[in-house]
This record gives structure tokens, sequence and C-alpha cells, in this order.
């Protein structure tokens, strides 16, 4: 009664089998064209990890769109990529008063929003009060006007700031100006939820040499040029950023030609792609610097003690002991495979002016294990029998070393310090975890060692304010700082450079005497100053700006000079043919889904009819 | 409930004796049945609920902190932001105000995208469902054809060659070969230079039927990767219940009858030997949401998984715990239904 569905049962699959690898054989020998890029040469495109968390620039905290907004709002000052000064942006020049409290900036006239009014003082004035004013507008930029009284438009191109006490950071203003007569409506209309404004209304009107015309969260951030900025058109027609999870990834689709530059690479990334056609790596000196701080005994203002750090640590002999014992070079080497400069003060080269390098006779802290051994012999510690130190009151010198897991350079460091601290009778107990834990650690002081690290901004101020007295915390849980440090000393000098707005070379000189008191006190000890690594195609990238010019980096400039200044390359790379082989390729492989769910409904289908027979 | 009268209906031949005495019984064993099963399926959610929270809540780390590391933001910024998340209230008031919400089916706010969960979700839930479910039908169809044929000769050449390579790739870490694939096969190296993207799910300027090719273009290398990862659950579930199958008795009666090997298989050992994979197969289902997390990430694909693996980072408790109700409640749906339906597909099993 089934006799004659044998064989035609297998037919059709066979065929649909044979079919289906035929296709795949096609799409295969039809695909070696397609390695061009998507967008053409004048799109460039970046790759890019971080998430977006809002294009509102009041509120927006991470750096990757702190740093895309750069593009869209123009700030009044920004910075010189030739020299790191600070440069004219909207505003074209500023004075102080003598007692340094009453800034004024002049406007430049030639500054526009893309939706063609004219940005005017009333803009600036109007950002920098909502800022003041309003906790909501706070959250982005709100370090920056903490010190404003008042901030007024005295005309069309004129803006007055009236500040409490004298500060410093006046020419550092950081802050995106935003459209008044676009953002009052919204201010009004949002009110409470103004947090939670996105700002996705594409295109974003702004007065930046690039507006926002399109986001696909997950996916793709695209901006395009805005050809009448002042400073003249950008190079590209459009920039965009791509996600790409996995760096590793990125890095080979910059080998594709799927994208014109990564960022952030591990020195093996960089290592493999030194030497591929079209490529260019650049490795630029560091704005970063990573440092371990020791736990001195942490205190709150008011003096309360509170934590578990190990009470030896107090003492600074022991502290200077443990800076003595480690070899910041080896840490080059061993932990960044030598992408990374051997640190000295606290501010990296790459600033000259404010950066501090012990020298001669201030280098008491340089490697040296046997003068450390013999400052922990004459201050009592002594050895155990098993080759451990103990302190003179009885504590043995067993320190818990907490290391960023996700920082394989710090990982890497880690392992060295524990070895070089053998040497000198102290014995690590290294807990390299996760971030949470390891923040957790250093907010309830529970801590001996703890790595850190800052990316360090031509402006020192931040930095340096959050080892000051005010950075410990009220109650235990809420330092500002990374470290419980408390200097007098340093909180005067701290207090001297701030004011110190008109002789840059005095404040400077302030600057280094503090970061000689922080070398000193050995509770902030600078490791490395880790090198800049990204990458991008030179065959889609021409020409670009450095930041500094010589030896600088692309990725995270002050100002937006890179994707200002970056022209299309010539070579126009493999055009055409790219997207009909992707369709091709596309074609074959919804094709090949379909026959094989074809092929097996077909199966079941008949499989099922002779069960029912 | 039609589907289920049918089907009880269905085996015509089978033995109807108690039938008219015991209908009314049997309904109401039947309705006991998934009345229980729900709320198994109620209550496993609820705790699921209050897990979530106070587990991620447990967490070592603070959201505000992680988000503003290495940003220059004073002591003021951090209180508003913790004031915007409502970290300043206490825990049981959180709670109370989130499984409020929950009733609404709000699943709360993401702090580092500002943004409702449920939207997120929804934006996600499209390319998740795309590349796992093609994943998970392309797997089991795979691992349920290679096992029938490799079950009903074990120890043979193809059993072994096949068993061996499915265990390979089970074995396989997934980033490993989902980066090895994207070497050989999407990089300027490799034999075919970009023969496939590297990632994203669709070329930026593509549009309509463009749009559609290009997002299959995009698909091939995440699914073979996945595929290659799991289908060997399939396999070996399948080629172990056709082990258990090849001796029953009703075999040797169709042999009997004459039928040719093939069809024996076909027809007779392979339909009772899929019972089992049911409940793989509606277990993953309950999984797909979830995504595959490894998979996602390699390939840089917009999915559930990937925003999972965003949130985790920072830790974005708000969309942590969204998701993490998300995933429980879908496997918890998918194994009520495999519970339901198992009864139906396996007459054995019936209350």
């Amino acid at each position: 009664m089934k006799s004659q569905y044998p064989p035609a049962g297998t037919l059709p699959r066979r065929a649909a089998a044979a079919g289906a690898a035929l296709l795949l054989v096609g799409s295969t020998t039809a695909a070696p064209a397609a390695a061009d890029d998507d967008g053409g040469t004048d799109t460039l495109t970046v790759a890019m990890a971080q998430q977006v968390d809002s294009f509102n620039p009041f509120t927006a905290q991470l750096a990757v769109t702190t740093n895309i907004l750069r593009h869209v709002y123009d700030s009044l000052v920004t910075v010189d990529p030739e020299t790191n000064e600070p440069a004219p942006s909207l505003a074209e020049d500023w004075q102080a008063s003598d007692d340094g409290l009453t800034w004024t900036f002049n406007l430049r006239e030639d500054a526009y929003f893309n939706d063609g009014e004219q940005l005017t003082a009333d803009d600036v004035a109007w950002t920098l009060t909502t800022i003041m004013e309003n906790e909501d507008a706070a959250i982005a930029s709100g370090n920056y006007v903490a010190g404003f009284e008042e901030v007024t438009a005295e005309d069309d191109r004129t803006v007055v700031i009236d500040l409490e006490e004298p500060q410093a950071t006046m020419t550092a203003l950081n802050v995106p100006i935003v459209p008044q007569h676009v953002w009052e409506p919204i201010m009004e209309e949002e009110g409470e939820a103004f947090s939670d404004y996105a700002n996705e209304d594409f295109p974003t009107v702004g007065s930046g040499p690039f507006m926002l015309t399109e986001h696909e969260r997950g996916q793709q951030i695209r901006l395009e040029a805005n050809p009448d900025h002042w400073r003249g058109s950008p190079g590209f027609d459009e920039l965009v950023f791509r996600y790409y999870t996995e760096k590793d990834a990125a890095v080979e689709a910059l080998r594709s030609g799927e994208v014109s530059f990564v960022y952030e690479l591990t020195d093996a990334q960089a290592t493999s792609l030194e030497g591929v056609e079209d490529v260019a790596v650049n490795i630029s000196d560091g704005k970063r610097f990573q440092a371990f701080t020791i736990n001195p005994g942490a205190e709150t203002q008011d003096g309360e003690e509170f934590g578990d750090g190990h009470p030896a640590l107090s003492d600074r002999t022991l502290r200077q002991a443990i800076v003595k014992a480690i070899d910041n070079d080896e840490i080059v080497e061993q932990g960044a495979n030598g992408q990374a400069v051997a640190a000295g003060g606290y501010i990296p080269p790459r600033y000259e002016d404010f950066h501090w390098e012990p020298e001669g006779e201030e280098a008491v802290l340089g490697f040296d294990p046997d003068s450390a051994n013999e400052m922990l012999d004459d201050a009592g510690y002594e050895r155990g029998e098993d080759g451990v130190r103990t302190s003179p009151d009885g504590d043995r010198l067993e320190l818990r070393m907490h290391v960023h897991s996700d920082r394989p350079d710090n990982v890497q460091a880690g392992q060295v310090m524990e070895e070089r601290l053998a040497d000198i009778g102290i014995e690590i107990d290294n807990r390299t975890v996760d971030p949470g834990i390891l923040s957790d650690a250093l907010y309830d002081a529970e801590y001996d060692l703890i790595f850190t690290g800052w990316t360090v901004n031509p402006d020192p101020d931040y930095v340096l304010s959050i080892h000051t007295c005010d950075g410990l915390p009220t109650e235990p849980g809420t330092m500002q700082g990374d470290a419980y440090f408390c200097n007098e000393e340093y909180d005067e000098l701290y207090e001297a450079q701030l004011a110190e707005h008109e002789d840059k070379d005095q404040r400077a000189e302030y600057i280094h005497r503090m970061q000689q008191i922080l070398y000193e006190e050995a509770v902030v000890n600078v490791l490395t100053y880790p090198n800049i690594m990204e990458a991008y195609r030179t065959d889609q990238i021409g020409d670009i700006q450095f930041e500094p010019a010589e030896g600088g980096n692309i990725w995270g400039q002050d100002g937006y000079w890179a994707w200002w200044s970056a022209e299309p390359a010539d070579v126009r790379a493999g055009a055409g043919g790219g997207l009909s082989t992707g369709v091709l390729i596309g074609a074959g492989a919804v094709l090949l889904l379909l026959v094989a769910g074809g092929a097996y409904a077909l199966i079941r289908r008949r499989a099922t009819a002779e069960d029912r027979e | 409930m039609t589907s289920t009268s049918t089907a009880t209906d269905g085996p015509a031949g089978a033995p109807t004796e108690d039938a008219p005495a015991g209908g009314g019984g049997r309904a109401r064993r039947v309705a006991l049945y998934v009345l229980g099963r729900l709320t198994t399926a109620v209550v496993s959610l609820g705790a699921v609920i209050v897990a979530g929270f106070f587990l991620f809540r447990i967490l070592p780390g603070d959201p505000v902190r992680a988000m503003t590391e290495g940003r220059e933001v004073s002591l003021e910024q951090e209180a508003e932001l913790r004031r915007q998340f409502g970290l300043d209230q206490p825990l049981w008031s959180q709670f109370f105000d989130y499984a409020g919400g929950l009733l609404r089916l709000d699943l709360g706010v993401s702090f580092q995208y500002r943004e409702p969960v449920t939207e997120l979700i929804l934006e996600r839930l499209g390319p998740t469902l795309l590349l796992a479910g093609t994943g998970t039908i392309v797997a089991a169809l795979l691992g349920l054809f290679l096992g029938a044929r490799a079950g009903w000769r074990p120890g043979g050449r193809g059993d072994r060659v096949n068993t061996a390579v499915a265990l390979f790739f089970w074995s396989v870490p997934t980033f490993w070969l989902g980066l090895l694939l994207i070497v050989l096969l999407a990089s300027g190296r490799g034999f075919f230079p970009g023969l496939f993207p590297t990632s994203g799910m669709v070329a930026p300027d593509a549009t309509g039927i463009e749009a559609v090719l290009s997002t299959a273009r995009h698909m091939v290398l995440p699914v073979v990767t996945m595929v290659a990862v799991i289908y060997a659950q399939y396999l070996m579930i399948m080629r172990s219940s056709l082990i258990d199958e090849k001796g029953a008795d009703y075999l040797t009666t169709a042999r009997a009858k004459g039928l040719r090997d093939g069809l024996v298989r076909r027809r007779h050992a392979v339909p009772n030997a899929l019972l089992p994979t049911v409940t793989l197969i509606f277990l993953n289902l309950g999984q797909v949401v979830s995504g595959v997390i490894l998979v996602e990430t390699v390939f840089s694909w917009p999915g559930l998984g990937h925003l999972f693996y965003s949130g985790l980072h920072v830790p974005d408790l708000g969309l942590v715990q969204g998701l993490f109700v998300l995933f429980a409640a879908s496997v918890i749906l998918m194994n009520l239904l495999a519970d339901l339906v198992y009864p139906l597909l396996d007459p054995r099993v019936r209350p």
C-alpha cells in the first residue's frame, strides 16, 4: 500500500541538499570584490564600543557622548592643538579684572546655529545660568559653574561672568553652548522630566562643525557636516560612529575597510596592525596615569576613623619603602609591554608646563630595594622566620592589594609589585577583582593598596582638587577623591594655584610643588603613563590633525580638531561593485534558508501525510 | 481549548471504555492539572521578581560611581543622579515602587539610557528573535536530522564522525569560534577577504529589499556560530532516544510488514524518538529571548543579550532587573507550554 512512495521521498531532499550546496559555493565564489567600505570615501566611520546615554548636553555623562556633543555644540574656549594652551572658539578674546572676580568674554560675529539663527551672548548667558540654577541641568557641567555668582549678557557680543572667588580654570570652560530659542521651550515643556529628555529630534540645532542626524541605538550614530561653520567646512561630509562590542572584531573591520578608525587598542592589537597595507597605527603620549594608592588610615573631615586599613601604613617610612621597592621601568616593560612611560609626578609629561619629575636630590624614592630594606630595618620592622616583616606594634606586614580585573595592564603591574614587595619582606594578598568590588573597598576604606588612574585634562585642576582635605568624606562612604589624603601645605598650594589666573609660570610652580608633596607622602603613587594606541585607514583618511600636533592622539582630543580637519584620501579604493556582491550574497543566504526550510517542510508534510494513511 | 479537545479525540482507535462514565472526572483532572501548572508558573515568576530585585541590589559596586567613573563630577552632581534614580529612597520603598510598576507592565527606567526599560526591550526584541530564533530552528533541524541518522546505526562510521564533529563544536568556546570566522571570512585576510561583514545587523544605507538582503548577509556568521555550538544537544538527545526506540516491538512489526529500513526509521522510530526533544526545544525557545549573549557580543548584534551585557557593566539596575524578569518569564512561560503540550503529544502522561 505504500510501495510507490519510498523512492519519491528521498529525491526532492537530495535535490534540495544539492541545490543548497551549489548556492553556498556560488555565493562564496562571488565574494572577493566585496571588501570595500559601505559609505564611499566622504564618510568617515569610527568604531566605538561605549553606549550612548543621552544627547542632552545638560545631562550626558559618558565619554562617547560628551565627545560627540563637542562636535555639535561649540564652547566658549577650546584648546590649541599645537600648544595645549586655551584657544579662541566662540569667544574671540577674554579679559579678567585685576581681582580675578570678573571675566569678560567677547564673542565672534560669525557664529550661527544651523537653523540660521545667530549665536549671541544671550545664548551663552542662558546656558550657563540654566546650569547654575536648575539641578536637573547641572549633571553634565555643574562642576564648571560651581564658583559662578552671575552670568550676564552685556550686549549681543559680550558675556560677563562674576565669580564668588578667583579661579584659574576660567579658560577651560568646556561647556556646550546651546540655542536658547530651542532649549527654553523644551525645559518648560519637560519640567521635572527634563533629565530624561534625550534630545533626539534630528537634525539637532547647534553651532558646531557637525550636526546629529541619526541615532540607531546599539547600531550607529550619524553626524552630517555643517558646511557653514565659522571655522570652515569639515573635510568629510559625514561622520558615522558604529558599535563594535568586541574590540577584536573592530580591528578586523578596520582591516577589511568597513571602518576608518579604531581607538583604545591593546598592545597586541596595535602590533598586529603594524605593517598592514593602508593602515597607520598611531601611538602617542598618554593623558592618563596609572597609580596605586596606600590607605594611610581613612578619616572623615571631622577626624572620625573608619575602615580597616593596615595600621602600620600610617607610617610614612613604610609607605616610602614600598614605593622604593617598586621599579616603574619594570612595570612599563612587564605590565605594558613597553607601551607606557615610567612615571615621575602626578601629571603626565604631555602637559609640559604642569608636569613634574623628581630629579637629583628630589628623587628620594627612586627604585632601590636595598635602601628600602635598610629603612625598614632602622624603623624597627623585624623580619620573621618566613621572611615577612612585623611592624613595631606587632602587626605582620601582610597587605591586601585590590587590582582592576578588567584592566590587563593593572593586572600585570600587580603581579610585578607582588614580587618586588616580597623582596622587602611584605606579603601581598593579591585581590584582582571586579571594578564594583574594588570601588566598594575604596569607599569603605577596606583596603591597603588599591589601583587607580585618571585621565588628566589640559587644565589639571580637578585631579589636584580630589586630594585636598575637602576631598575627604563628610561621613564614611562619601569620599570625593580616590585616596584618604590630607595635607595642609598641599591645600594652601591648591588654593594659591586656583587663584593664580594671570601668571601661568607661577601657577605651574605651585602645581609642581603639590606634586612633590604627593610624591614624598607616598599615599598616591604614580606608576606609569600608558600610551594611547589607535589606528586608521590611510586609503580613507588622507590628512588629520593630531593633538598635540607632533606625536599627538586622534581620539579623545579636547577640541574637535581631528574630525573637523580630517580630509578624505584621494585614492578611491575599490569603488563600485561592493553593493551588488553584497546583495548577491544576501540573496544567496536568504535562498539557502528558504530552500532548507522548504525542503524540511516538504519532508515533514510528506511524513505526516504518510503516517496518517 | 479547541486544540485540546481535537487532540484528545485524535487517537480514534484508542480504547474508550471509561469515556462515557469518567467524562466529567477527566475534565476536572485536566482543569486541576492546568491550574496546578499555572499556579506553579505564577509563584515562580513572583519569586524571580523578588529575588531579582534584591539580588541585583547586593551586587558590589555603586551605579552612580560606576557611571561617572573617570569624569570630573562633584558630590552634588552625584547626589542629583542618585535622587533621579531613586537610589536615595529606602530599599523597601524602592521595591514597592518597582512592584507597583510591574503590575502596570512598567519595568522601570534604565539608568544609563534614561529611557523606559520596556521601550528598550521592544526595540531590541526583533533582532534577538530573528537571530536566536533562526539559530535555534536551524540547529534543531540539523541536530535532529543528523541525530536520527547517527542513532539508527550507533557505532557505525557515520555515527562516529557525526558525534565527534558535533561534540568538537559543542566544546569550542563561542567567542573564539566567532572571532575565527570573522578573521577567516570577514576581515581583510583569509581566503575570501571581506566575504561577510564583521558585525552589526544591516548596512547603514540599505533600504527596502536591499536592507533585507543585507540583514541576511549580516546574519550568516552569527547564525553559523550559534548553530555550530548548540546543534550537538539536539543530535545527542535524538541519537540516544532513537537508540532506546530501536529495540521496540512495533519496529519489528513494521519490518515484518516488509517496509524498507529507511521507512521504518522515518515513519515509526523517529516520531516516537522525537518526544524527549520536545522538552529541549521548549527549554531552548524560552532562552531565545535572552539571546545568545556571547554571539551577540562578538558580532555586535543589537539584541537583548547585548543589551543585558551593557547593563551588567554599569550595573544599570533598572535595565538589568527588567531584563532578568523578562528572561525568567519567557523560560517559565515556555516550560508551562511544554507541560501543557506534552500530554497532547504523548498519551502516556495524560492526567
